[in-house]
Parts: C-alpha cells; sequence; structure tokens
C-alpha cells in the first residue's frame, strides 16, 4: 500500500492561489462592523501620516526665509496634535484586529480538529500523525498573522500609494517622474523574487512537516528503538532529515533576501533622479528647497508600503502553503457520512445481515479482501469468525463498524 | 543564555563576515545624508552646480553599495540562524533518544515534539537575522548620533530626549511579552499533546463515538490558547504605537527647532535637511525595537524550555564502569525482585533460575505484571528490590546496549515504523544487515510468503504503525524483526495472539528449531508454554504456581483451571 511516510514530501494540489486567498480572507466577512471600523480608524491614521511632509515643507519653504519662529512653533504644536490622533487611532485598530484575526484562527482550528473527527480512517492510514499535527497547530497558527496585517498593511498601503502618487503629480509632474521612472523596475524585481521565493519556500515546509513526522513515530516507538538498540540509526536518519531542511531554507532565502536590496537600490536611483530633475532640469533655489525637502519624504512614504507590501506578500508566501494544507484538509470528503434521511437507529437488537458484500480498502481497489460475502446473524446469537492470517477477519468487523463502506453488497 | 553561545561560536567567521557587511552597510548608510547636506549647501544655495553630477553619482554608488552589504549581511545571518537551528535540534534529538522510558511516559510526545519544533524555531530567529538586526541597529545609532551631533549638539538635544522614552517602553514591552510567551509556549504544548493523543487513538475515538467529548476537550485547550495569544497582542498594541509616535513627533521636531536654528543662524539650511535624512535613519532601530525584543524573548524562552530538557538524565542510573560482555551464554535469573511505581506494587518477590538454552513460560491474567518482567529484564525501568543477573552479572553493571543487544522482544502490541518491510525487520543494524540474513527470518516467522507478495516484496513501504497489513502479518513482521537478531536470550510477550493456529502451530516449530537460545515465552495459551522447561503463573504480580506442565497439571490448581478452560474434553 502506499502511504505517507515522513520521507515523501505530500503532494500538493496547486490549487489557484487566489482561490486559497479568497478562502483565507473571506474570513473576515464575518466580522465586517469591526472590520469597517478598523478601516475607518486606518483611513485617518494615514491621512496623518500624508499630512506631516506638508508641514515640513511650509517650515522650510516658508516659515524659514520669513524668519518666523512663532510660525515655526504653531507648526510643531499642530504637528504634536495630529499625530497624537494618529497614535491613539492606531491603539484601538491595533486591538481590534488583534481580536478579530485571533477569533478567526481559534475558529478554523476548531473547525479543522472537529472536521478531521468525521473523516474516514482511510485518511489516517495515509499521512503521518506528525504531518496532521503539523497542520492543526502550526498552518493555523501562521493563518493569524497574515490576516492581520493584510488588514492593517494591504489597504493602508495602498491608500498611502494612490494618495501620494496623487499630491506629488499634483505638486509637480516634473519632479514625479523620479519616482515615476524607478517604479516598474522595482514592482518587476519584487514580483519575480516572489514568485521564485514562494516555490521553494513550500519546499522548506514540506521538509518541515518531514521533521515533524519523524520525531513524532520515533519518540511513539521508542520502546522499539531502545530495544533493538536503534539509537544511533535513528540519530543518523535524523541529521540526514534535518540537513534536508536546511538546504531547503537556504534555497528559498537565498531568493527571499534579495527583495531588500531591490528596493534598496531603486530608492537610491529615485534620489538620484529627484535632486538631478530638481537642481539641474528645474533650477530650483533657496525658496525650493522645502519642497525638495518634502519630495523626499514622499518619496521615502512611497517605498516603505511598498516595501510593506512586498513583506506582506512574502509572510502570504511563507503561509500560502500552510493555508493550502489547511483548505485541502477542509476539503476531504468524509468517506462515510450519513447518507440523506439516514435516521437514527432504534434500540439495536442485534441481528446482523451482510448482504453479497464486496470490500476492497480504498487505497488498493484492485485487491478485493471480501468477496460476496453473505451471512445473516440472529440477534443474541454468538458468532465466530475463523480464518488463516489475513483472510479478512478483522475486515468484517471494521465494515461493521463502517470504518470503512463496502464496495459492493 | 550560556548554552545559545555556545552553538552560536561554532560559526564564528560567519559572524565576522555578517559584521564586516553590516558596518561597511551602514558606512554607506549614514554617509547619504551628508552628501545631500553638501547638496544643499553648495550646490543650490552655493550655486556650485558642476558639482552636482559628481554628488550624484557618489549618492548612487553609496546606495547601490549599501544594497549588497546588506543582502550579504541578511544572507549570512540567515545561514547562521538554520545552522544554529540544525546543531540545536539535532543535539536535542541525540538527547531524548537517550533518555529512559519514564522520561516518556512524563513528557508527552505533543510537548516534546513542540521543543524540538517550534521552540526551536524560535531560539535560532533569535541566534541569526535578529542578532544581527540588532548588532545592526546598534551600530547604526552610533553612527548616526555621531553625524548628528556634527551638525548641532543643540539639535541632537531633541532626539537624546526622546530615545530613552522609547528604550523604556520596549523594555517595559519585553518584560511583559517574555511572560506572555512562555505561557503560551505551555499551553501549545497541552493542545499538542491533545491533538495528538485524539489522531493517535482515532480508532478508539470512533469506534466508541466519542467524537464530541474529544472536541470539547480540544476546545477548551483552544480558548485558552486565544485567551495567551490576545494578551500577547494586546501588549504590543499598547507599547508599538506609542514609540511609533514619539519617532514621527522627532521628526517634526527636528525640522522645526532646525528651523529656528538656521533663522537664528546657528546652521546652515544643508543641515537641518541632513538631519532630517538621520533622523529619518535613526528611526528603525527604535521601532524595531518592539518586535525584535518580542521574538527575543521569545526565543529566550523556548531556549529555557529546551535546556529543561537537556538537564533531563536518564532516570537508569549508569554503572561507572559498564561491563560489556565478550559472549553472553543467556542464563537469566531473578532473584527477588520487587518492583513499585507510585506506591503500587506490581511485582513482589519474584525468583527464578533459568539456564541457558532452556525456555521458562510464564502465565497469568491481565494485569499480573509479565509485560513488566520483560520491561525490567530489558531494562526499561529498574527494579525497586532485588536484583536481575544475565550470566550472573547484575544488569545494572551491564553496558545498557549490551544488554538490550543480547535479547530480542516480540511485544503484545506490534509497533512497525513507515519504512521498508526490510527497514522494519533490521531495526537497529540497518547499515550491516543483509538481504541474505533478513529472509531466512522472514521464512521463520512464516512471513516471507506474504511478503513476496506484495508491490515491492521486501522493498515495500509500510505506513504508520504498520497499518495496511493484517494483525497477523505485522506480528509476522514483528517476529522476524526478533529473529534476524539471533540474540541468546529470546522474548514473546504474547507474539502469537493475533496468529490463527496453523500459523502458530508452524511457527512454534520453527521456535523450537532454533536452539541454543534462551526462550522466555509469556502467553495466555497453554499451547505456548507447555513444552517450557519451567512454567510460572504470575497473580497479582506473585508467582502462585510453578513447575512444568505435567507437574502443574497434577497441582490442579490455576494452570489446571485455565487448562480445563481451554481445552475442555481434550483433557488429560
Amino acid at each position: 500500500m502506499a502511504v505517507n511516510t515522513y520521507k515523501q514530501n505530500e503532494q500538493l494540489r496547486t490549487a489557484k492561489k487566489s482561490v486559497t486567498l479568497f478562502r483565507m480572507f473571506s474570513r473576515l466577512l464575518d466580522y465586517k462592523k469591526e472590520v469597517f471600523g478598523v478601516l475607518l480608524w486606518l483611513l485617518v491614521t494615514v491621512s496623518v501620516t500624508l499630512i506631516n511632509p506638508l508641514i515640513i515643507e511650509r517650515a522650510v519653504n516658508v516659515e524659514v526665509p520669513d524668519r518666523n519662529v512663532r510660525g515655526l512653533i504653531n507648526l510643531a504644536l499642530i504637528a504634536a496634535v495630529i499625530n497624537v490622533i494618529w497614535f491613539l487611532g492606531t491603539r484601538v485598530y491595533k486591538i481590534t484586529m488583534a481580536r478579530i484575526s485571533n477569533r478567526i484562527v481559534m475558529d478554523i482550528r476548531e473547525e479543522m480538529y472537529a472536521h478531521i473527527q468525521t473523516l474516514g480512517l482511510c485518511f489516517f492510514d495515509s499521512r503521518a500523525t506528525g504531518k496532521i499535527l503539523s497542520r492543526i497547530i502550526g498552518d493555523v497558527d501562521s493563518l493569524k498573522d497574515v490576516l492581520s496585517s493584510s488588514v492593517t498593511t494591504l489597504i493602508p498601503s495602498f491608500f498611502t500609494i494612490i494618495a501620494v502618487s496623487v499630491i506629488m503629480l499634483v505638486k509637480s509632474p516634473a519632479l514625479s517622474l523620479a519616482a515615476f521612472a524607478t517604479l516598474p523596475f522595482l514592482a518587476v524585481g519584487v514580483f519575480v523574487t516572489m514568485i521564485v521565493g514562494h516555490r521553494r519556500w513550500q519546499e522548506e515546509k514540506q521538509k518541515k512537516s518531514n521533521i515533524n513526522a519523524y520525531v513524532h513515530e520515533n519518540f511513539s516507538g521508542i520502546r522499539i528503538i531502545q530495544s533493538f538498540t536503534a539509537e544511533e540509526e535513528s540519530e543518523e536518519t535524523f541529521k540526514n532529515v534535518v540537513e534536508e531542511h536546511r538546504r531547503a531554507w537556504i534555497r528559498a532565502v537565498v531568493v527571499m533576501d534579495g527583495v531588500s536590496p531591490v528596493i534598496d537600490v531603486t530608492w537610491a536611483v529615485g534620489s538620484f533622479l529627484l535632486y538631478y530633475i530638481a537642481v539641474s532640469a528645474m533650477g530650483m533655489g533657496e525658496t525650493q528647497v522645502g519642497t525638495i525637502l518634502a519630495f523626499s519624504t514622499y518619496l521615502s512614504m512611497f517605498w516603505s508600503p511598498i516595501r510593506n507590501l512586498a513583506s506582506l506578500y512574502n509572510q502570504i508566501v511563507n503561509n500560502l502553503a500552510g493555508a493550502e494544507r489547511i483548505f485541502e484538509i477542509m476539503d476531504q470528503e468524509p468517506e462515510i457520512r450519513d447518507r440523506e434521511g439516514a435516521y437514527e437507529l432504534p434500540p439495536i437488537e442485534g441481528r446482523v445481515v451482510f448482504d453479497h458484500v464486496d470490500f476492497a480498502y480504498p487505497d488498493d481497489l484492485k485487491t478485493p479482501v471480501l468477496t460476496d460475502v453473505s451471512f445473516d446473524i440472529a440477534p443474541g446469537s454468538a458468532i465466530a469468525l475463523v480464518g488463516p492470517t489475513g483472510a479478512g477477519k478483522t475486515t468484517i468487523t471494521n465494515l461493521i463498524a463502517r470504518f470503512y463502506d463496502v464496495t459492493g453488497g | 543564555m550560556k548554552q545559545l553561545l555556545r552553538y552560536m561560536m561554532k560559526y564564528w567567521y560567519l559572524y565576522l563576515l555578517a559584521g564586516a557587511s553590516l558596518i561597511l552597510g551602514v558606512v554607506m548608510d549614514v554617509a547619504s545624508p551628508l552628501i545631500t547636506e553638501r547638496i544643499v549647501d553648495d550646490v543650490i544655495i552655493g550655486g556650485q552646480r558642476e558639482l552636482l553630477v559628481s554628488l550624484l553619482v557618489v549618492l548612487l554608488v553609496l546606495g547601490i553599495g549599501k544594497g549588497i552589504f546588506k543582502y550579504l549581511e541578511e544572507f549570512t545571518g540567515d545561514v547562521i540562524g538554520i545552522s544554529v537551528g540544525r546543531d540545536i535540534r539535532r543535539d536535542l534529538f541525540n538527547h531524548i533518544e537517550k533518555m529512559s522510558v519514564g522520561f516518556f511516559d512524563q513528557f508527552g510526545v505533543g510537548e516534546l515534539m513542540s521543543r524540538i519544533g517550534r521552540d526551536v524555531d524560535r531560539v535560532w530567529d533569535a541566534a541569526g537575522y535578529l542578532g544581527l538586526l540588532c548588532a545592526e541597529a546598534i551600530v547604526h545609532t552610533i553612527f548616526v548620533m555621531v553625524c548628528m551631533l556634527r551638525i548641532s549638539p543643540l539639535l541632537t538635544l531633541i532626539p537624546l530626549c526622546i530615545m530613552p522614552v522609547v528604550a523604556y517602553i520596549a523594555i517595559r514591552l519585553e518584560k511583559k511579552l517574555d511572560q506572555g510567551y512562555d505561557e503560551l509556549s505551555e499551553v501549545t504544548a497541552k493542545l499538542n499533546t491533545v491533538a495528538e493523543e485524539n489522531l493517535a487513538g482515532v480508532r478508539t475515538v470512533k469506534a466508541f463515538s466519542r467524537e464530541e467529548y474529544e472536541m470539547e476537550k480540544f476546545r477548551h485547550h483552544n480558548g485558552k490558547y486565544y485567551n495567551r495569544n490576545m494578551t500577547i497582542d494586546k501588549a504590543m498594541a499598547d507599547h508599538d504605537p506609542a514609540i511609533s509616535f514619539l519617532t514621527k513627533l522627532l521628526l517634526v521636531l527636528s525640522v522645526t527647532a532646525g528651523g529656528i536654528l538656521v533663522v537664528r543662524e546657528k546652521i546652515t539650511l544643508g543641515q537641518p535637511s541632513a538631519f532630517m535624512g538621520y533622523a529619518n535613519n535613526i528611526v528603525w532601530p527604535m521601532e524595531i525595537l518592539g518586535w525584535v525584543t518580542n521574538s527575543l524573548a521569545a526565543g529566550l524562552a523556548s531556549m529555557k524550555k529546551i535546556n529543561k530538557i537537556m538537564a533531563e538524565s536518564s532516570q537508569l542510573p549508569v554503572a561507572s564502569k559498564p561491563v560489556k560482555p565478550e559472549k553472553i551464554e543467556g542464563n537469566v535469573s531473578f532473584s527477588h525482585v520487587d518492583f513499585e511505581v507510585q506506591g503500587r506494587k506490581i511485582l513482589s518477590d519474584i525468583s527464578f533460575d533459568l539456564p541457558a538454552s532452556k525456555t521458562l513460560g510464564v502465565m497469568g491474567m491481565t494485569g499480573s505484571g509479565k509485560t513488566t518482567l520483560v520491561q525490567l529484564l530489558q531494562r526499561l525501568y529498574d527494579v525497586t528490590g532485588g536484583a536481575i543477573f544475565i550470566d550472573g552479572m547484575d544488569i545494572r553493571e551491564m553496558d545498557i546496549h549490551a544488554l538490550r543487544g543480547c535479547q530480542a522482544l516480540i511485544s503484545q502490541d506490534v509497533f512497525l515504523f513507515s519504512d521498508t518491510v526490510q527497514d522494519n525487520i533490521a531495526v537497529g543494524r540497518r547499515k550491516d544487515m543483509k538481504r541474505l540474513e533478513i529472509v531466512p527470518a522472514g521464512q521463520a516467522a512464516d512471513a516471507d510468503e506474504f511478503i513476496q507478495r506484495l508491490p515491492q516484496k521486501y522493498e515495500t513501504v509500510i505506513g504508520e504503525r504498520g497499518v495496511g497489513l493484517s494483525g497477523g502479518q505485522k506480528q509476522r513482521i514483528s517476529m522476524a524483526r526478533a529473529f534476524v537478531r539471533k540474540a541468546p536470550i529470546l522474548i514473546l510477550d504474547d507474539a502469537t495472539s493475533a496468529l490463527d493456529m496453523e500459523t502458530e502451530r508452524q511457527v512454534q516449530r520453527n521456535l523450537r528449531q532454533m536452539e541454543g537460545m534462551t526462550k522466555i515465552i509469556i502467553a495466555h495459551r497453554i499451547s505456548s508454554v507447555r513444552n517450557a522447561d519451567e512454567i510460572i503463573v504470575l497473580q497479582d504480580g506473585r508467582i502462585a504456581e510453578r513447575g512444568t506442565h505435567e507437574s502443574l497439571l497434577a497441582l490442579k490448581g490455576q494452570y489446571y483451571e485455565t487448562w480445563m478452560a481451554q481445552y475442555g474434553e481434550e483433557s488429560a
């Protein structure tokens, strides 16, 4: 029988990523009101961050040349006030988001666990227990950060990018060129890194799950291992399993670590262009230094959401494999289910009838275990099942308990 | 902490590389605002347009250099992290592997898995990229401070006032998180254990329709897990925004205060611009202070848990000079052996002498202590009174591998691994055992026949706990596993219970042909023990009757009753 051992990597159905993502996030819809509140506060807080550079611009462009110390102090006070609002709002939405995401994750964990209870024995037969455990705790946990960061990062990041772009274009299309010229390179660089990275993270997750499966089996069977003095052998095997994982990790990290440098380099080019355009092409003078500084600030505000989106994407990528594994289990049909109109058994007297029963185990349907078995046992009688090993005796009791369904009869 | 450092020191050369990259990266990062300062002062205000291009090129080079060195640093950090993780993981596993069975009774498999899995993960995060991030933050801050002071000590007062406040908040956060993660770790282990038990016993749960009960158990622990997580998240939500607020404030104040200084003609216009660049740059170390301390706290909490396990030693005391006998004949004797656990007497005053090549039969009802006898002989536990001797030597004086190596056990509860049939039979000696040893063992166990009919024969993989084979098939593989050792002492603990009478008879025939082996046969069926040289009947941990088959029948006691029950009219 082909089974899932710690040596194999589970075949992941490469479900469409977008579908998995959608399923993950649709959970948030259950908390519409709270999420809406969070979004509102996000709007407020992001707006504050957009105003800060304008204050700086005004300070440098207007108040300094005017030698208006009073004006500068006023600006400082305004800044203080709006940033306090920012602080309060941020605190509120973070706590709300934490509550929501923890709840969702707790519910998913419970649903998964409950669902696994309903699955047929065939499911358990084909997976090492460690791998199942890995899913329940590990993968569901990693969903939590994704859920919470996605709301608190995704929306404000997009909003910021759009708002900043608009502000820059309105203030000075020429200077905005600096940002928009480098944007495509940034997007491509980040995108490519991510795709390759995602694949490699999947590998790493599988190797990780192999470690869990091996450890679980080894510790469960420790009496045998000690009885047969197989400790050294186990250590050797474990060494290889861990080594494989390490290799997979490094392969993933080699690519993923490249994201920051890509952003750093495009930022350098952007600054280069900004100053060049401002000074050389536009001939900006003393009274416009403030604008340059503001644009410099906006430039950095521009890249930071992209960096956040990249790392959120990272997080999602990291955990998408986990989410896929979760949904794969949730999608497993319980092989044994109550047929429509199934009714509760009345008090059982104990008559058991087998009517031309055929049976083969679900993962080896070509090998029939029972063929045309029929008998009628009256209530209260004691029946003996005898036969050579492997004849199918235990199979009959498994069928009566409906651990599996008959394939015929 | 000390242990962690030991692991980290192994990679000192990588740390060096990471450190060098770190410093170079920071230098380049910090140099950029100096360039913008010159651009504003000399080019824009000073009008020296010809300098523009060369300054901009330097800016570009600094930016690209920073990118390269940062990559080097991050990547090296990750490599260190996973390498440390691998080392700890292996050591932890090897350590646990050597623990006595009592240790596994104490910690569940679920908890141990938590330690080897998530806890090691957290530790390597701390040792790898986090540690470097910390170092980078420190180096960065120092450099930036110096540059700021160069511009204006007065202006630098602002960050100098704000930073301690930020540091205070960050430290407070860490304390709360330390405790929070500790508790989370505990609850995770419990949740693991609950889930693990349920999954391992899935057939029992299903057979008795206890799914709802199991759900309640799970829900309870799941709820606890939620609470622990909320505690941690609340702490973060309270502290992180405070830090960000202060850094934003810093930025705006730098500009307005800087502006005032420019008005007072203390500094040039270029300098607040540069200062702003620095203030921007001094921001991130303080911001990450929050979650970095988070993760470091988690890493330390996990390391503590790992250390706790590493500090455990085997409950079986090791003799000061364990003896490895050259050859073991196989004389076994129990001398007034008692075994007590948690106040309960499992075995009392068990004595017998079993010379080499002879057979001992052990009978008794379920729970009378038969399997415990075997566990003591294998030294999975130590006797609490009396002693056990092999070839005249107290087994506690023997090297434990030699002791177990001279015995081959076929136990009642068959455990097979997710491996090939061959690997299961050869467990413990996979490297040196050859196929020509394995097949005869398979034949002796009457297993070769069905194995040859499997899809890959001996190379067929069987699932965890040997799923996919019938009870009898599993038992026969377990017998082959024992036979292949050719050990001087063979123990069969209810080994033929799942076999039909014909197969059992065949196996017994094969057993009788194995000469020169001391055999201990534990059984319920008299047919299994009737040919033994001595039979002992256990009751409540004591020897109730002993003798040969004939002498026991003559006693007309418990043995006789069992005989009558099993053979009825067939009585002698």
